[in-house]
């Protein structure tokens, strides 16, 4: 395997040649004492005492070996955003190291080292906020070791600390003449106290070297197949689980008969597990062909029946109701009654797939020392919480090794786990054979978790003028936070994640109202890259958009009015305006649509050029984004993920829906499931806001303003609205 | 049963079943794990590899098909071309998670070999069959073009 899980064999192995020692914990958040040694197991669940010298590890982020190799352990998941590259990019650039003796690592299991410092205790990655919450801790931690380094060098050399320069990996001292690498100097900095926190100096921005370039990314391996992924973990004496699940959600086994299925004799094992029943053989496709001919009898009658067809009409009915209330700013029903034109949509979005080209797996192991999990691991705390649970063990015997993730999406921020728990609940039957759990496409379509269909009723107002006088929203669905370890979140019946990007709708208007309504349904529900926003910035953006056309307005000028109290939306807006061309002539048959959204706290507008052909099929031809996420610490990853979010916005915008029949899920692979492909994506050309406000995220951001986009440039050709996903021109 | 299977040059005998997909082949039986499984039936790309020189969906192509060919997976991508589309890859920075680029990678290979000046429709064609949920397509056409100008 690669260098990449902390409890891997040969990264073991490899481990025990060069032993740690952790003295103590920087940044905030972190509550280990300085200068208390701490166990080496404690630091990336490594073996070995603690041996002063062989490694300089001053806090839980940082190591720096006697071979000059820097390894930044990375407390968020790679799953293709980034993160291994930007978290590290901050440790070298107060370290001073050079890059490429940089070297990024997944961290263990540990919220008390590792936690999100935007989520309280947990450790976790998800709303954007890898960057985000890890920009201070991050540079703490790689100040720190700097600090130490020259330390060191000071003493080494007897020369004062503060003659001594750091550039690019080396320590100098002019006036001697004298210069070391970091492994050269680690063995003594090992040995010298850990400066406290609030001691350590961050640099001014105007210093920095590595912020703001575009660095290689650290998430190596990608090119030549060698990255390891879950599914590519082998371990010796493994065996691979498939599992047959229940055709409709709520059904469960009644009887099965395994006799045919365990004809072959590279199938170990038929058993039945709470999710239904699991194959268990040497190989896959052993386990696959065996899962086809197992007979199983479903008691489905507590099974879904519902239809597509069926909950979008209700919901449309619900939204004619009264909801529950998120926003209420002035007497919105009184400026409608009162209005000169009043407009009014039904918008409508259906069930998604995350639909990871990685389809879920997990390998798991159970023995009486607890538990090890190898995974796409995103969501640690819950998930340890839930398998120790199930397991009857404490939460620090399961051990979760983070492997690179092929995609996520939200998919693996589950608070059931449910695909974690489905592999341990295999696996505690083989007790101490590893047991990887693969899921086929089909299994991974249809066994649940979607981002919710919504129905959201609009209502906006115009007056004799053309000012927008009352806005009404009222957004029906499953809440997603309900029944979770977030159902906090909930507060007087709003699932915020329903309603955001909605509830902050940012125009000046003087009556908005938005209320929300969450429905019951039996289908499993997920956040889906950007949550609320999916949906949100779809029904405002469009509707801001035929309110600026009613009104005979610009829709960018509209806009740049209305957000006169925004500088940031305005930022965007008019950045991608003027890169874009907007109001400049276009071929025949094309149209140009903008929409901008804050998300994540990031903001970001896109301009969309559209044509359409003279059979009405029409092609996403140029998109111009424009993000302010602060200061921007690789534009290059940023411009990427800009760039992958307005692919991926445009599945759902054009193509991707997941349709319930009679309870079934309808779609099952990519061939009813259709997902962008090279030939549908549009020129896209980013352009990022310099900006000195704290960096924010930049993995969703680029998701919620490409529908709106989209949808408003063929109106701007066609003269109809849209108010429906996937878009049917 | 045993079945003697060259891949990357090297032969291997492989006990498995021959309507066994190549891919299941490749990483359970011979622990090569580069090539990816991401749909099944040929729709994704991600287990692209090469049947002399023919890019296949090694998801579809039981291993009976396989035998006697001469098959190329990613970690034997050491072909003129293979190489400077990797180094492409690196320097237009086309992974994001990675998972399917293996397969992506094969098939621009695949069709640098038979064309050295791809169009975009050319690319389209060829490179319409590699589903990336990240949606790095714009940096892979990049990546084919400069690939294709340096072997120019």
């Amino acid at each position: 395997m690669r260098r990449f899980s902390d409890t891997s064999e040969t990264e073991l192995s490899s481990s025990r040649r060069s032993f740690l020692k952790i003295v103590g914990g920087v940044g905030a958040g972190l509550t280990l004492g300085i200068n208390v040694p701490v166990v080496a197991s404690q630091m990336g669940g490594r073996a070995g005492p603690s041996v002063a010298g062989e490694n300089f590890a001053p806090n839980a982020f940082v190591r720096i070996g006697l071979d000059n190799r820097v390894t930044v352990v990375i407390k968020h998941l790679e799953m293709g955003q980034g993160t291994f590259t930007g978290l590290a990019t901050l440790v070298a650039e107060e370290l001073d190291a050079d890059w490429k003796q940089i070297d990024s690592e997944g961290a263990p299991a540990d919220a008390k080292r590792y936690n999100n410092l935007h989520w309280g205790p947990m450790q976790g990655t998800g709303g954007s906020s890898a960057i985000a919450n890890s920009y201070q801790q991050m540079r703490t931690a790689g100040a720190t070791a700097r600090v130490m380094l020259v330390a060191a060098a000071a003493q080494q050399w007897s020369v004062p600390a503060s003659e001594i320069q750091v550039k690019q990996g080396i320590v100098s001292h002019q006036g001697s003449g004298k210069n070391a690498t970091f492994g050269e100097l680690a063995e003594l900095a090992a040995t010298l106290p850990v400066p406290d926190a609030e001691s350590i100096q961050l640099k001014d921005p105007s210093e920095f070297t590595y912020i703001g370039k575009s660095l290689p990314r650290k998430d190596t391996g990608k090119t030549d197949g060698s990255a390891t992924f879950t599914q590519d973990v082998q371990l010796e004496g493994m065996l691979t689980a498939v599992v047959a699940h229940p055709p409709r959600f709520g059904a469960k086994v009644k009887s099965f008969d395994a006799k045919k299925a365990l004809e072959s004799n590279r199938v170990v094992d038929v058993i039945e597990i709470p999710s239904g029943i699991a194959v268990l053989a040497k190989d896959y496709w052993s386990a696959k062909v065996a899962r086809d001919k197992l007979t199983i009898d479903w008691d489905e009658g507590q099974a879904m029946t519902r239809n597509s067809a069926q909950m979008m009409a209700e919901y449309r009915e619900q939204s004619k109701k009264k909801g529950s209330l998120a926003r209420d700013d002035g007497n919105t029903q009184k400026a409608l009654q009162g209005a000169e034109t009043v407009i009014e949509a039904f918008y409508e979005f259906p069930y998604l797939a995350h639909a990871a080209m990685e389809p879920m797996n997990c390998v798991a192991l159970v023995n009486r020392d607890g538990c090890e999990i190898w995974n796409g691991e995103q969501f640690q705390s819950v998930d340890q919480n839930n398998i120790a649970t199930l397991l009857g063990i404490p939460a620090d015997k399961v051990k979760l090794n983070m492997m690179f993730a092929g995609g996520s999406f939200g998919r693996r921020a589950n608070s059931d786990s449910d695909y974690l728990i489905e592999a341990v609940q295999i696996a505690r039957a083989k007790p101490g054979t590893p047991v990887k759990l693969v899921w086929s496409r089909e299994d991974d379509m249809q066994a649940g978790y979607y981002r919710p269909a919504y129905v959201h009723r609009v209502r906006g107002g115009l007056d004799a003028k053309g000012n927008i006088v009352g806005w009404e929203q009222h957004i029906v669905g499953q809440s997603i936070l309900a029944g979770t370890v977030f159902a906090g979140g909930i507060k007087d019946g709003v699932d915020g994640s329903s309603v955001e990007g909605a509830s902050t709708l940012p125009y000046k208007i003087p009556n908005i109202r938005v209320e929300t309504t969450s429905v019951e349904e039996q289908v499993p529900v997920l956040w889906w890259r950007s949550v609320g926003h999916t949906h949100t910035a779809f029904s405002t953006e469009t509707f801001i958009d035929e309110l600026a056309a009613k009104a005979g307005q610009d829709p960018v000028a509209l806009r740049m009015k209305l957000l006169s109290d925004h500088p940031r939306w305005q930022g965007v807006l008019q950045l991608a305006a003027d890169k874009a061309g907007w109001g400049k002539p276009l071929p025949k048959g094309w149209g140009r649509g903008v929409a901008v959204h804050e998300s994540f706290n990031s903001y970001v507008a896109q301009v969309a050029e559209v044509s359409v052909a003279a059979d009405g099929g029409f092609k996403v031809e140029r998109v111009v984004c424009a993000v302010d996420c602060g200061v921007a610490i690789n534009p290059d990853v940023i411009r990427a993920q800009m760039e992958g979010g307005i692919g991926f916005g445009l599945s759902p915008a054009l193509m991707s829906a997941i349709t319930f029949d009679n309870g079934k899920v309808v779609e099952s692979n990519f061939h009813n499931y259709q997902v962008l492909r090279i030939n549908q994506m549009p020129k896209v050309e980013v352009h990022i806001v310099p900006s000195a406000e704290p960096p924010t995220g930049v993995g969703e951001p680029g998701v919620p303003p490409i529908a709106p986009a989209v949808a408003n440039a063929l109106s701007a050709v066609t003269g109809k609205r849209y108010h429906e996903l996937p878009i049917k021109a | 049963m045993s079945s003697t299977l060259s891949v990357n040059g090297v032969d291997h005998q492989v006990d498995a079943t021959p309507d066994t997909p190549l891919l299941w082949v490749l990483r359970d039986f011979l622990n090569m794990t580069g090539t990816k499984f991401g749909c099944g039936m040929a729709l994704c790309g991600a287990c692209t590899v090469h049947l002399d020189g023919q890019p296949v969906r090694s998801c579809s192509t039981p291993l009976q098909a396989a035998i006697g060919k001469k098959i190329t997976t990613i970690e034997g991508a050491q072909s003129a071309v293979a190489k400077v589309v990797q180094q492409a890859w690196d320097e237009i920075q086309v992974p994001q998670c990675g998972y399917c680029q293996s397969g992506q990678i094969m098939s621009a290979v695949a069709l640098l070999e038979r064309n050295a000046s791809p169009s975009d429709a050319d690319i389209d064609s060829a490179m319409s069959g590699n589903i990336c949920r990240c949606n790095t397509y714009q940096r892979v056409r990049k990546a084919i073009k400069n690939a294709a100008e340096q072997l120019g």
